[in-house]
């Protein structure tokens, strides 16, 4: 019983860490429809720059958002220079976004070396408490709290201001957008930026967990795919709850199906899209 | 973005060759050409970059010549996939014409390259794990002088009953063959002696959380745990974020002298068993950290002294051959033959199968300041892949795998 | 002209190891051809069909495991070419089958499942793979009583392959069910109203697709010798599609043209610069700057602006390239 319910709870967690990995990855391909590859990378580029940080002295926090920050920059840059130079041209995009996971992957081992990099859990969050009777690391309860904190604060965003509009208004119609006026290239680069920054942001409040290390892209790249895909692009609910559902895939399929475990994920992922192409919450087919 | 060359010669000047002069003088033949086969590039970056730093420092300390003849060292970057091994190994011994391979890294490279080598006559001297390679599929060209995957997990199983009293444990390690082969080893010791595994745990090789396994570990005394590369950080970190407290046995990679400085507070006490140990007081050991720390700031590993290792090995198959490699017969069973003592590893001998027969060490780690450091608790000497069984038997039986021994329960 | 420079192409490739000095790279030539008849199986869908496929090492794999599972229990070549292509082509049924519900993103995700799926099997199912240790064979084929055992006769072996691949993908484009694949790509809807049924013609450019990925998986198993699960991974499939965009969709020349970039920056330039990875991503972006439809799209048209200066001068070149540009 014990079991069960330490599963159910860790699943909370990871969904909470999927959520930030993949809001971005789902609000850059709602909007601009680019299968952005490099999310991956982006991910571990955040956690590595914040072991920097770190050790310059800096905390954990301010770390994350200065470490999110310079991966938003990097994206801004992307997106300029490369990605807006290829409106529609998806296997363009998918090539230059791998070439720039090779890049980015690369010279992070020549920056940091190929040797794992922890990272310190922050000091006010070490240790278990209890939950339900059951002994959790604070550090996961917290990630989760965080999770919520800004898929509330993004749906905010998206439902309360007028960039949040723009925005919808361009995932739903971009033509349409651009006839009313709306800046759609400069929104673009807003919410390229924006989504690489929480991509960077999630791999540093990831790094306790998981650790900074060469193939943490790789790592982590398919489960934004798996999570973004059920749930549905270009939609936030979708993100949300896609994030929790793969969370409780993950563990519960581990733990019960172990056989099956390299392909936990993908089974479900692909029972739901043969049923339901464009995932449980998206506005349009995938 | 600066693109370095460098690759192949690392000459020395003929100054230096001249100052180790003690081959006769028509001895100036064709430089000795050592070919490395590393991962420089992905996830096993790290246990290649450090096999390169390892054999650069050996080629360093012996300026560039072993046996009175000038070394080449041909480096090549295999990726780290099976493919991508075997142009490199190709690459090595039909274009570059080495005289012996160093490497590769992983296992399934190595099974990837074995019959081309044997084919070839190409010496091999590698670190991959595999049992078979000296075991039941042995190829007649490969030197071992690491460990074979069970090879040091017998001793810990020993240590664990015999000096730790443990009675059931839960072992927990990748789902590859080199975790299988660890637990295997392992659990065969253990359960002859009386003791029981209670299950065995194998999370998939790229696991980022591994929470649904931490939840099945209870009814045990102790945990061993043979992760490998990264994983060994990421496993005791979320083992002890998870409020487990069982003591924690380890396979040879999972308490590396490498990892320690990225390990924290979680991996104090840990035992591991290891055929190296960073504190092993031989005066080439000392040598050999003493020029890893200055040349790259680095404590050495297994995967660094393995190589520094395979260098002095080579070294004393060449000064018996006197510097000749072309007859790979006489060259093998000159490298085979060889009976170390001064090494990083300490003192040492080949079975006839090519796989080493020395010293295992069984280390706990200790914090010494604010550093994390391996402490030898026991040596067991003149430990051969076979254990205490005898050689015909363990080959009549299957080879260690996921499920076999089959759990006595 | 265009004509003359395919023969004295195929020319080249025709009598390389004879003019090629070492096996090294009479070897790196081999792999070309074989990586290069995955991108052109690859190119049918991502090229001509629209449909981008990131799990085609799976059928790669296919064909390889069940070639070398059947080789090593015993049978002759023969039946193992015979039934390893048999079953790539039923599992690229089940994939198409699956795969072809979705479109756009859900069609390349189904595409990851599928070969992650495939991959989970050849790592965990080790009683049948023997997991990531993999399986070797010994021996490669004797067509008509010739060994493949030398670098060179397998290179002329997988170059006999390789025209064949290039005849069929030539008759392919040129044929009507060809051109009703790229209408599929076009204007699916439009298709329909017609009276196609685009899903069979998809499904039928997936088969066709799947058996080339199967020649070129057998081609791999013949060539290393081995196989094990990394052949399969989703990095493979990633490479093939890679390939395939580098070089240019949709064209004949450019898969070859894309796996020709990547076996040689991989395994040769990997020798020489130490930062290969770098490069190789660097290469990809630049390609995509400069020559967004791949590589020989880019060069044909550069090409075409030099002819066009060298032959009339650079004044009446800017009016021309213009009207040809439209810019």
């Amino acid at each position: 019983m014990s079991l069960w319910l330490l599963l159910a709870v860790n699943s909370i967690t990871l969904g909470g860490l999927l959520f930030l990995l993949s809001a971005g990855f789902s609000l850059i391909f709602g909007l601009m429809r680019i299968p952005n590859l490099t999310h991956g990378s982006f991910f571990m580029l955040g956690a590595y720059l914040s072991t920097s940080l770190i050790a310059r002295g800096l905390d954990f926090w301010t770390a994350a958002i200065l470490s999110g920050l310079g991966v938003a920059v990097f994206g801004g840059i992307v997106e300029r220079l490369i990605l807006r130079r290829l409106p529609g041209a998806e296997l363009a995009q998918v090539l230059v976004t791998l070439g720039l996971s090779f890049m980015v992957a690369d010279v992070c081992l020549m920056v940091w070396t190929g040797d794992p990099i922890r990272i310190d859990t922050p000091s006010a969050l070490r240790g278990t408490t209890s939950v339900l009777g059951l002994d959790f690391p604070k550090y996961r309860l917290a990630v989760s709290l965080v999770a919520v904190v800004f898929a509330a604060g993004l749906w905010a965003l998206l439902e309360r201001t007028r960039l949040g509009a723009m925005i919808r208004a361009g995932v739903d119609d971009p033509s349409m957008a651009r006839v009313v006026g709306i800046r759609v290239s400069r929104l673009f680069t807003i919410v390229f930026c924006l989504g690489a920054w929480l991509a960077g942001f999630a791999g540093v409040i990831g790094g306790p967990i998981l650790s900074v290390y060469p193939g943490l892209d790789a790592e982590m790249l398919p489960l934004a795919l798996v999570v973004v895909i059920l749930g549905g692009s270009g939609s936030l609910l979708g993100s949300f709850v896609g994030s929790f559902i793969v969370g409780f895939l993950y563990n519960f399929g581990q733990a019960m199906f172990p056989e099956l475990a390299y392909v936990v994920l993908f089974l479900p992922m692909l029972i739901v899209l043969v049923v339901r192409p464009r995932g449980l919450f998206g506005r349009q087919a995938a | 973005m600066a693109v370095r060359v460098s690759r192949r010669t690392f000459l020395t000047g003929a100054a230096v060759a001249a100052t180790t002069m003690r081959a006769p003088a028509f001895a100036q033949q064709k430089p000795v050409k050592i070919g490395l086969l590393t991962v420089k590039t992905g996830p096993l970056a790290s246990g290649g970059i450090q096999m390169e730093q390892g054999t650069i420092c050996f080629l360093k300390d012996k300026n560039y010549t072993l046996a009175g003849r000038k070394v080449e060292l041909v480096v090549a970057d295999t990726g780290g996939n099976p493919a991508g091994t075997k142009t490199k190994t190709q690459e090595l011994v039909e274009r570059d014409n080495v005289d012996m391979i160093f490497g590769p890294l992983a296992a399934f490279e190595l099974l990837a390259i074995s019959d081309y080598t044997a084919q070839a006559k190409m010496l091999v001297l590698s670190l991959a794990a595999a049992e078979d390679m000296t075991q039941r599929k042995p190829n007649p060209y490969f030197i071992r002088a690491s460990a074979t995957s069970s090879q040091n997990m017998h001793p810990l199983a020993d240590y664990a009953t015999k000096e730790l009293k443990l009675k059931r444990i839960i072992t927990i390690a990748d789902d590859f063959a080199f975790g299988h082969e660890q637990m295997a080893g392992f659990q065969r010791v253990f359960e002859e002696a009386g003791g029981k595994i209670v299950k065995k745990l194998w999370p998939p090789l790229v696991t980022p959380d591994y929470t649904p396994y931490l939840a099945q570990i209870s009814g045990a005394d102790a945990v061993v745990q043979g992760f490998a590369g990264s994983n060994p950080l990421k496993f005791m970190k979320q083992y002890r974020d998870a409020g487990l407290k069982l003591p924690v046995l380890g396979g040879s990679t999972a308490g590396d002298e490498a990892l320690l400085k990225s390990y924290g507070d979680e991996a104090v006490g840990m035992i591991t068993c290891s055929p190296y140990t960073g504190d092993l007081d031989t005066p080439t050991n000392k040598k050999f950290i003493d020029r890893m720390v200055r040349d790259y700031g680095n404590i050495p590993g297994l995967y660094s002294a393995g190589l520094y290792i395979n260098g002095l090995v080579a070294e004393a198959a060449l000064q018996k051959t006197g510097g000749k490699t072309d007859d790979r017969e006489a060259f093998t069973t000159a490298m085979r033959g060889a009976s170390l003592t001064d090494t990083p590893r300490g003192p040492f001998t080949f079975d006839h199968f090519g796989n080493v027969v020395g010293n295992f060490y069984i280390r706990r780690i200790d914090k010494k300041g604010d550093k994390l450091v391996n402490t030898t608790i026991k040596t067991y000497p003149k430990v051969s892949q076979f254990w205490t069984y005898d050689e015909k038997w363990f080959l009549s039986q299957p080879v260690y795998s996921r499920d076999y021994p089959p759990l006595k329960s | 002209m265009k004509r003359l420079a395919i023969v004295a192409a195929l020319a080249v490739l025709a009598t390389l190891p004879l003019w090629v000095r070492g096996t090294f790279y009479v070897n790196i030539a081999s792999q070309i051809l074989l990586y290069a008849i995955f991108a052109l199986g690859v190119n049918v869908l991502a090229g001509y069909a629209g449909l981008v496929s990131l799990g085609h090492a799976g059928l790669f794999g296919v064909a390889a495991y069940t070639g070398a599972k059947i080789l090593t229990s015993g049978y002759g070549h023969a039946v193992v070419d015979m039934a390893a292509l048999a079953a790539t082509v039923a599992a690229a049924a089940v994939f198409a089958m699956l795969a072809l519900r979705g479109t756009g993103l859900g069609f390349v995700m189904i595409t990851v499942a599928l070969g992650q799926i495939v991959w989970g099997v050849a790592y965990r199912w080790i009683s049948l793979t023997n997991g990531d240790n993999g399986i070797s064979i010994t021996g490669r084929p004797r067509p008509f009583g010739l060994s493949l055992a030398s670098p060179h006769s397998f290179y002329w072996a997988t170059f006999v392959v390789f025209l064949t691949a290039i005849l069929s993908m030539a008759v392919f484009v040129a044929s009507p069910f060809g051109a009703s694949v790229r209408g599929t790509r076009d204007q699916p809807r439009r298709m329909t109203a017609l009276g196609y049924h685009v899903w069979m013609i998809r499904f039928v450019a997936f088969l066709f697709s799947g058996w080339w990925s199967g020649v070129a998986g057998l081609l791999y198993l013949y060539y290393n010798e081995f196989v094990s699960p990394q052949a399969v991974a989703l990095t493979a499939s990633a490479e093939a599609l890679l390939m395939v965009i580098a070089g240019g969709t949709g064209t004949l020349l450019g898969p070859i043209v894309g796996a020709a970039l990547v076996v040689v920056i991989k395994n040769v330039a990997s020798a020489y610069i130490e930062r290969w990875n770098f490069v190789l991503g660097a290469v990809f972006v630049i390609i995509v700057v400069f020559m967004p439809d791949g590589l020989v799209p880019g060069v044909a048209r550069l090409a075409r602006r030099v002819s066009v200066v060298l032959r009339s001068g650079p004044r009446m070149a800017t009016t021309a390239t213009r009207d040809e540009t439209g810019r």
